[in-house]
């Protein structure tokens, strides 16, 4: 901004000006906040209320540009009290000081001034943002022809995206295309289809948005967002085509049936798996391998290798299903025939149950919840299925002419990378571990999400999934690739920050290249050039700012988010002398800092209901807990602050942080922190990290309060004198 | 590019809708939201956690309020429905009611109106465990953060006791249902669903014996801003329950209340032994069962909770839930089919997991749809332009309904034309 013009709105609503007085307050906007143009109303977010702001706002009166509105929490009234082109700080002092605090308490009142003080040192340094402006290139790139990313490539192509299809077979279609029949996807779920991937595949290669490259693989991907140029050799021969965003539909291969040779496999020909199955049916007569005649028993043995934590420590979702289907099969050429289908469970969940009750219904179906312990091969060449059958307990032995085992997926992501992305990072998606592999999100509310921006898995990559579901699947990818490409254009981040329109702008002069940034950023935005020296890819970039808490010498900065930023605010602070460091109600001064997302609105809902808690602590939002940089512990414990709170997502297998690792990140630096602390002579507890989810508001009262009975326990910081 | 003109209307602010509203605003379509509740956010706002992560649905939600809050091209409605429907796709007129809601966009949430009333009615967010004033915020993290007054309970004999509380002029007990036209080039219907009227179930003791509750209000006395402030207790005298069946496929898988199955009862009630065992080491869970449904990697959770000594899983579908005469205690007749014994048990409480029934079942959409005789859609009988999400089409978990409406914000995009 060029000229900046100060205003302080304070709203007395909401049993705000029964808790504060004004008048003092006022003055210290004025002394210490250094503002001057000062304004209350009885109810800020009121029409009236916004009128009066809106009048300082305009050019020819007033001219303010930049505001503090000190009211209520700014998860609230968001509408009313946004202004368009004007720099607005929300002071929180309703939630955090009326609704939680003894009204015109002593301490109340300087918690609300300290909040002014605060605000008023943020609203200066910080700034309106300004999109970053990049070339991009909005083709999307899907890996894989299976039915995941024919869907996927086709949806997007259908949305007026160029898109480019790479396949390592020498044909599209997956094993959608392997299949004699699909189970039904829709109502009345008791016909099995003709497989859809076909019509799919016609589609993809007759469409004029889509180029589809078969045997291609993917030597590497370099660059960002927008900008990312695939290496892709076919057949040998590379090319480099540059995509925006992209899909990975690498499909899931069958378990490997060899390392089941506890079920027969190997043993006998006549013990197959289930893909072996599909091949059968399709070739037009189920056989026995070994001498080609028609099966009289059939069994299926499920859970072959899946639900066992010596071979798939999961559920591969389709299998109960896939043999339901295929024991039809068995009975539509021989009615004569006989299915017999063991399990531990049987798994057709929803509307799939109903196509479990078509198979039930049939007499040569036979269903038994069986423990299979093995597979033998009688000397006649006939095969014996060893079980306990839960029922009774009993062993028993189900004499078959061909056994089919039900075996899982094993998901692309488990056997190489795939996407080879060349990211000083690595060069594929991080966590598959995990998932056992597979290329699944951490959360359950945006299952798309991946910590490699653009990169969205669909399909069995991503979960076990059946055929139909994967090509759903796909098409749920699409949209966020679109998505990545047009907030790239925009100079917008991508979701969670889907909005955020400001991105990191390192002072580079001061760098002094020790990598922090580069190995903590979730993300690997952050290369390094020959010299070893970070470069910024900025359209990798979630805008987390873990790069700015990662970095000693404080170089990175947001236009309204900055060590600085924050390192002022807490710089603002009245500290007072304590007249008695044995009363236990003596004003020390303590920072709470917290995940804007999740311990924030915490903190509101303690609000909403009214509990109260200690006033001696201040509050500071971060983006995320990633982004705390240790100065500010030495900028607050140097002003005579006596304690920080951390108040951030819980971390570990299930973490919460909607950035991956940012509270994990925050505790680690805490570690080093207390080394620090302990030369100094300051006691480590003064400086507490605590995991808390959005819905404990009613565990943050003692939270808080007990973290100040500690610090007033060890005493007085030290430095408070100097 | 003409992104921009296509716009979409999302019926129904659940998690399906919200995910669909704003993936499709973000690949750059103008959305509107309308929703019947008071607030957005639909059934998951009141589940504690979520399986398998055990994580609360208000942070995921929280997310999304901030996408909507940001987002210039999503507007929402709230105790709106739509009446009408007419046109086709790329062009259609929807007419939408807007209930009154007797509080205007001045309420600031400061709770004076609550303070103030004296009506008081059965709070349905909390499944009928406890009641609210006529006046009330729909719980603390709704959004909006408005209070709404129950008509049906107001009576206005109190002499408008908020009307005079309220300092904001935030109460317009004189607000008549609005209509709105609005036009959008194509719809996502997201209904959700509704707990299965399980009473009807007569043999399981629902509605009968005062410690048979359903597994949704489970998630509510689980909750800390639920009617207990997080306590399990039973109904009956409000004490913690050491010792809770939970009885699976309650109307589901039966032929006489709900041949499918509804996809998420297994889990929800693998997750909310969690919840039993993590506030009381010492309380012990069973759960009855004809098959374990975790699919994909929630086997892991399912092994999980199994691996725990305080939870006991008997394979068997429950015949009779029945009132121990002279206790608050609940007596289960099933049939063990791992043994083949009949087992008889007392417990001090009993979760019913209650299925999963399409919300159009009970009010069908202002359209001539063919729904399947359960009551979801069928996607493919649907007219271009409309698309059906979530729970609508079928029973399924949030982390596939959020697939699914991701799915079809593009599809809905893509119908009345792509970008170039």
């Amino acid at each position: 901004m060029e000229e900046r013009k100060f205003g302080v709105y304070l709203c007395k609503g909401c049993g705000i000006a029964d808790a504060i007085d004004f008048e003092s307050l006022t003055k210290v906007i004025k002394k210490e906040g250094k503002i001057q143009h000062i304004k209350e109303h009885d109810i800020m977010c009121s029409p009236e209320g916004r009128a009066m702001i809106l009048e300082d706002l305009k050019p020819e009166g007033e001219g303010i540009n930049c505001v503090v509105i000190a009211a209520c929490s700014p998860r609230v009234k968001y509408e009313e009290l946004d202004f368009p082109n004007c720099l607005v700080e929300r002071c929180n002092i309703r939630e955090l000081v009326a609704w939680t605090q003894e009204p015109k308490a002593e301490e109340t009142q300087a918690l609300a001034e300290d909040y002014l003080r605060m605000y008023c040192a943020r609203v200066k340094k910080s700034d309106l943002p300004e999109p970053y402006e990049t070339e991009c290139d909005k083709t999307i790139m899907v890996i894989g022809g299976g039915a995941a990313g024919l869907s996927a490539a086709l949806e997007a192509a259908n949305d007026g995206y160029q898109v480019l299809l790479v396949e390592k077979e020498a044909e599209l279609g997956g094993y959608g295309a392997k299949m004699y029949r699909q189970t039904p996807s829709s109502y009345p779920f008791t016909t099995l289809q003709e497989p859809t991937v076909f019509k799919k595949i016609k589609e993809v290669e007759s469409h004029p948005n889509i180029r589809v490259m078969t045997s291609a693989t993917i030597d590497k991907i370099e660059g960002q967002p927008g900008q990312l140029d695939a290496h892709i050799s076919t057949n040998g021969s590379p090319e480099i085509i540059r995509v925006g965003s992209i899909v990975l539909a690498a499909g899931a291969r069958p378990y490997d049936a060899t390392k089941l040779s506890h079920l027969g496999y190997g043993a006998s020909p006549d013990v197959i798996t289930n893909l072996e199955m599909e091949a059968l049916a399709k070739n037009g007569r189920i056989v026995r391998p070994s001498d080609g005649k028609e099966p009289q028993r059939v069994a299926f043995i499920q859970c072959a290798g899946s639900r066992d934590p010596d071979h798939l420590p999961y559920c591969s979702d389709f299998c109960c299903l896939t043999s339901l289907k295929q024991a039809l099969y068995v009975r539509q050429q021989n009615p004569e025939a006989l299915a017999y289908i063991l399990y531990k469970d049987i798994r057709t969940p929803g509307q799939t149950e109903l196509f479990y009750k078509e198979a039930q219904s049939d007499p040569g179906v036979m269903l038994t919840k069986a423990e299979v312990t093995g597979v033998t091969v009688a000397a006649d060449g006939k095969l014996l299925v060893n079980a306990q059958e839960s029922l009774l307990g009993n062993d028993v032995a189900f004499e078959a002419d061909l056994v089919v085992l039900a075996t899982g997926l094993v998901p692309a992501t488990a056997d190489a990378p795939v996407i080879n992305l060349e990211y000083r990072q690595g060069p594929g998606l991080p966590e598959t571990e995990n998932y056992n592999g597979f290329a699944d999100s951490n959360f359950i509310c945006f299952p798309y999400e991946t910590r490699r921006t653009a990169v969205y898995a669909a399909g069995g990559v991503r979960q076990s999934m059946t055929t139909p579901m994967a090509m759903e699947d796909g098409v749920g990818a699409a949209c966020k690739a679109i998505q990545a490409v047009e907030h790239v254009a925009a100079g917008m981040a991508v979701h969670p920050r889907a909005w955020d329109e400001t991105f990191p702008d390192p002072f580079m002069q001061r760098c002094t290249s020790c990598k922090r940034c580069t190995e903590e950023c979730p993300f690997g935005a952050i290369e390094e050039d020959e010299k070893g020296t970070p470069f910024f890819k900025i359209n990798r970039c979630r805008r987390c700012a873990t790069c700015m808490g990662a970095c000693p010498e404080r170089i990175v900065s947001f236009k309204d988010y900055s060590v600085d930023i924050v390192g002022s605010m807490l710089k603002s602070l009245d500290i007072p002398e304590l007249e008695d460091e044995d009363d236990p109600n003596a004003p020390f001064r303590i920072i709470g800092l917290v995940c804007e997302n999740d311990a924030g609105p915490a903190l509101d809902a303690v609000a909403q209901h009214r509990l109260r808690f200690d006033p001696r602590v201040r509050f500071i939002p971060l983006r995320c807990m990633g982004s705390f940089n240790m100065v500010w512990v030495s900028d607050a414990l140097s002003r005579g602050v006596d304690g920080l709170l951390l108040m951030g997502c819980k971390y570990g297998d299930d973490y919460q942080c909607h950035f991956a690792k940012g509270s994990e990140l925050c505790s680690y630096r805490l570690t080093k922190l207390s080394e620090t602390l302990d030369k100094l002579g300051l006691e480590a507890d003064r400086v507490q990290q605590i995991q808390v989810a959005i819905s404990e508001f009613d565990k943050l009262p003692d939270i808080i309060n007990d973290f100040v009975a500690r610090v007033v326990e060890i005493g007085p910081n030290p430095f408070k004198e100097f | 590019m003409n992104a921009e003109k296509r716009k979409v209307l999302v019926i129904g602010g659940g998690i399906s809708g919200l995910t669909a509203a704003l993936e499709a605003a973000e690949a750059g379509a103008q959305v509107v939201i309308t929703e019947k509740a008071p607030y957005l956010g639909g059934r998951v706002a009141q589940l504690h956690r979520y399986f398998p992560k055990l994580c609360p649905p208000t942070c995921g939600l929280e997310i999304n309020f901030r996408r909507i809050k940001e987002n210039p091209n999503v507007t929402f409605y709230t105790m709106a429905e739509v009446t009408q429907i007419s046109g086709s796709a790329g062009d259609f007129e929807v007419t939408v009611k807007v209930n009154p809601r007797y509080v205007n966009d001045r309420c600031v949430g400061c709770d004076a109106c609550a303070e103030a009333c004296t009506e008081w009615r059965v709070n349905d967010f909390n499944y009928g465990l406890d009641k609210t004033k006529a006046a009330y915020l729909p719980f603390d993290m709704a959004f909006p953060q408005k209070y709404v007054i129950d008509a049906s309970v107001c009576t206005g004999d109190c002499g408008q006791k908020c009307l005079e509380a309220c300092k904001y002029e935030a109460i317009d007990l004189n607000m008549k249902p609005e209509t709105l036209k609005i036009k959008v080039d194509s719809i996502i219907m997201a209904g959700g669903w509704e707990p299965y009227d399980i009473a009807k179930a007569d043999n399981l003791g629902f509605g009968k014996v005062a410690n048979v509750i359903t597994n949704m209000q489970m998630e509510r006395l689980a909750a800390a801003n639920g009617p207990t402030g997080g306590q399990i207790l039973r109904p009956s005298d409000q004490a913690p329950p050491k010792k809770v069946a939970f009885v699976q496929c309650a109307g589901s898988r039966d032929e006489n209340h709900l041949p499918y199955c509804s996809y998420i009862c297994c889990m929800a009630s693998l997750k909310q032994a969690t919840y039993l065992r993590e506030k009381d080491p010492e309380a012990e869970a069973y759960i009855f069962y004809i098959d374990i449904r975790s699919p994909g990697r929630y086997e892991q959770f399912f092994w999980k909770v199994r691996d725990d000594e305080g939870v006991h899983l008997i394979r068997g579908k429950v015949a009779k839930v029945e009132q121990e005469p002279g206790t608050g205690n609940v007596t289960i007749v099933a049939e063990d089919t791992a043994t083949g014994d009949k087992v008889r048990m007392t417990f001090d409480m009993v979760v019913l997991a209650a299925g999963m029934v399409p919300s159009t079942k009970a009010s069908p959409f202002p359209l001539p749809l063919s729904y399947t005789p359960d009551g979801f859609i069928v996607q493919e009988l649907l007219p271009p332009g409309i698309f059906a999400v979530g729970t609508m089409k079928g029973p399924l978990d949030v982390m596939k309904s959020n697939e699914d409406a991701t799915g079809a914000a593009l599809k809905s995009l893509i119908s009345v034309g792509g970008r170039s």
